[in-house]
């Protein structure tokens, strides 16, 4: 028994140092996304490219299952560990289902790490958030006020009172707002995720509130109507709609004025992030450790904190000078 | 008939006191703008309205609705920003058809299979925004995608109106018309007033049915159009649940749930009812959860007072023999 455990040890040891010596070539790090085919993820692909040609020494397997189920990418995880890649980062179809594929591979010496969607701690080494509560919440008011340099009234059309995410954004954009004097919000309403009453939650905002300046949406749905209730209402440029959407569904509103920016993440920077980080985390030259920071090449560092989750930055501002080229992505 | 008549004006007294109570609150509610604004606003639900009674009036109901429109929006927003070519007019046209050829599932169902219609229209409801789902993969069909012609259309202004009021103008009229001077909407109020006596009378009950449902998929294609060209967007859940707010203007406006009864100005000021609300609740500033409650005792004060209003009183068949 003992002498099979020796066996099996040494067996690892040789693979992995087999593995060390190929590493020397190119280390293979793999970019396991929900799906193929989905533009945000092909983008995310663009920027782990992106980080490979400035590494050098990185190849990059860009993969996932044709649909987004968990089972497709447990067995796309299974022949990743058969074919000895260096390191997985995986934007996860199920928190808690692929945990056991993920801790095969990393007692297998291969680096894991999550991205956009995250996977439980116990199944990868840290989780790299696209941004974080406080960022959003300071972006949000910061791309309001950025286009009024003599302050004004702003209102928030939040998605519905008891949705999670968007309350706390909100209470994160109130703790900041002495940051920007002359912003006053002066209303916060709901327009439950529904095309036709945010629109008309949008309306009563402009009659109720004849001096706004700016409409605040952390939310895609509620962005898009007011841009749109904005526009009708004849009042695009002069009232301003910002917050967070897509650039495939902002497009219209940015053309037409009623947007002049508006921030989510970037896919680019994320997919550049998540190869930065694996690559240093494969090559040791950092470790996953609470209050821990692991270099993101031109983004700077991420920290961690204690369930090793870092935000890699700001959400990404999108206006008329960008959105063109994302708008196809996502 | 006179019934009816003296209802609908006591629902439009109350519809002009809820205004003034909001423009005590909000003065410039009241201003002939703000209330095209609502009525414009309205029209979407008033024309599903209008469907939702023809088939209510024949004892049935129609909880697909909101998921026809849906499907027909997303149909008709995939078909513009693939094929921009196509005139708008004829993309309406087509709207309306595709709109009754789902309502005709609904009316086949219950016409031929006799399933209840409740159960029919629930389960075609979920069809409906999972076939949403299939054909557009989950993905939004965006503003930049449609061509500015889609989505100017309904906000073109003829005689001072946008082209979405006039939408739901024309369709009141053809209803007033098709259910008041025509045998087929005729048959609809006997069907649900007595359907045995409809049948003695040599009228097909299972296809009065079909007809109304064909005629609610028809508006519904109508209203599907109109939606995404007005929010300029269409995904899988647009309008999702917007038909609980369609048999709500309808009960609001007295279209008796046990058929036979109701009237074309009883939906249109029902559906005007909650568009009232919807549209000043905002503008007051309340708190969202009192907008739910308000909303909810509105309907259920409009459904105690049609109870009480339909109660009738027993009918003496034969008199006792008075003295001789």
């Amino acid at each position: 028994m003992r002498k099979t455990t020796t066996l099996i040890t040494a067996a690892i040891l040789g693979g992995s140092m087999a593995m060390s010596s190929a590493q020397a070539e190119e280390m293979r790090i793999a970019l396991v996304v929900k799906a193929l085919g989905i533009g945000f993820f092909e983008a995310a692909a663009k920027g782990a490219e992106e980080a490979a040609a400035e590494l050098g020494d990185v190849e990059i397997i860009y993969t996932g299952p044709t649909d987004t189920t968990a089972e497709g990418q447990i067995e796309v995880i299974n022949s990743l560990i058969a074919q000895k890649v260096d390191a997985i980062a995986i934007s996860a179809n199920d928190q808690d289902a692929l945990v056991p594929a993920l801790k095969k591979a990393m007692d297998r010496g291969i680096t894991v790490i999550s991205w956009d969607s995250g996977v439980a701690p116990e199944g990868r080494m840290m989780h790299l958030n696209p941004s974080s509560n406080s960022l959003i919440g300071n972006m949000i008011v910061k791309m309001a006020a950025d286009h009024l340099p003599d302050g004004g009234d702003v209102a928030v059309l939040s998605a519905s009172a008891t949705a999670t995410n968007q309350n706390i954004w909100i209470d994160e954009m109130n703790k900041v707002i002495g940051d920007y004097p002359g912003i006053n919000v002066v209303a916060t309403v709901y327009g439950d995720d529904l095309s036709d009453k945010s629109y008309r939650e949008a309306q009563g905002l402009m009659s109720s509130h004849p001096d706004l300046k700016a409409i605040i949406s952390p939310t895609s749905v509620g962005i898009v109507a007011a841009a749109q209730a904005v526009t009708d209402e004849g009042k695009a440029g002069e009232i301003l709609v910002t917050g967070l959407g897509l650039p495939s569904e902002m497009a219209a509103h940015v053309d037409s004025g009623a947007s002049k920016s508006f921030a989510i993440w970037n896919p680019i920077d994320l997919g550049y992030a998540a190869t930065m980080i694996s690559y240093n985390l494969a090559k040791g030259e950092a470790t996953a450790s609470a209050d821990g920071e692991i270099g993101m090449g031109r983004l700077g560092a991420v920290t961690l904190d204690d369930s090793m989750d870092g935000a890699m930055s700001d959400p990404f501002v999108y206006d008329s000078s960008n959105i063109n080229d994302f708008k196809d992505i996502f | 008939m006179r019934h009816t008549v003296s209802r609908d004006l006591l629902l439009a007294f109350i519809l002009l006191a809820l205004v003034g109570l909001v423009s005590l609150r909000f003065p410039e509610f009241a201003s002939v703008k703000s209330l095209s604004s609502v009525f414009n606003d309205t029209s979407i639900l008033i024309i599903l309205a209008l469907g939702q009674m023809a088939v209510i009036l024949t004892r049935c109901i129609d909880l697909s609705m909101a998921s026809n429109l849906a499907l027909v929006g997303m149909c008709t927003a995939m078909l513009n920003a693939s094929v921009p070519g196509i005139p708008i007019p004829l993309l309406i046209v087509l709207a309306m058809v595709l709109g009754a050829l789902l309502g005709s599932i609904n009316g086949l169902l219950v016409w031929k299979l006799d399933i209840p219609p409740i159960v029919v229209t629930l389960g075609t409801l979920t069809i409906f925004r999972g076939v949403i789902f299939l054909i557009s993969d989950g993905q939004w069909v965006n503003a930049h995608e449609m061509n500015p012609a889609f989505k100017a259309l309904p906000r073109f202004d003829i005689l001072g109106l946008p082209i979405l009021s006039w939408a739901a103008i024309i369709s009141i009229a053809c209803s007033y018309i098709l259910l008041n001077r025509t045998p087929l909407g005729r048959s609809l109020y006997a069907v649900g007033g007595n359907p045995n006596a409809a049948v003695y009378t040599g009228i097909d009950v299972g296809r009065s049915r079909f007809n109304a449902f064909v005629l609610s998929g028809v508006l519904s294609g109508l209203a599907g159009y109109l939606w995404v060209s007005r929010y300029a967007v269409a995904y899988v859940d647009i309008a999702a649940g917007f038909e609980l707010d369609v048999v709500a203007a309808c009960v609001i406006g007295g279209i008796s749930i046990a058929g036979g009864m109701g009237s074309v100005a009883g939906a249109v000021l029902g559906a005007l009812f909650l568009g009232v609300i919807k549209n000043a609740l905002p503008v007051v500033n309340i708190s969202p959860f009192w907008q739910q409650a308000i909303s909810g005792c509105a309907i259920i004060a409009a459904v105690i007072f049609n109870a009480r209003s339909e109660r009738r009183p027993g009918r003496i068949i034969l008199k006792q023999a008075e003295n001789v």
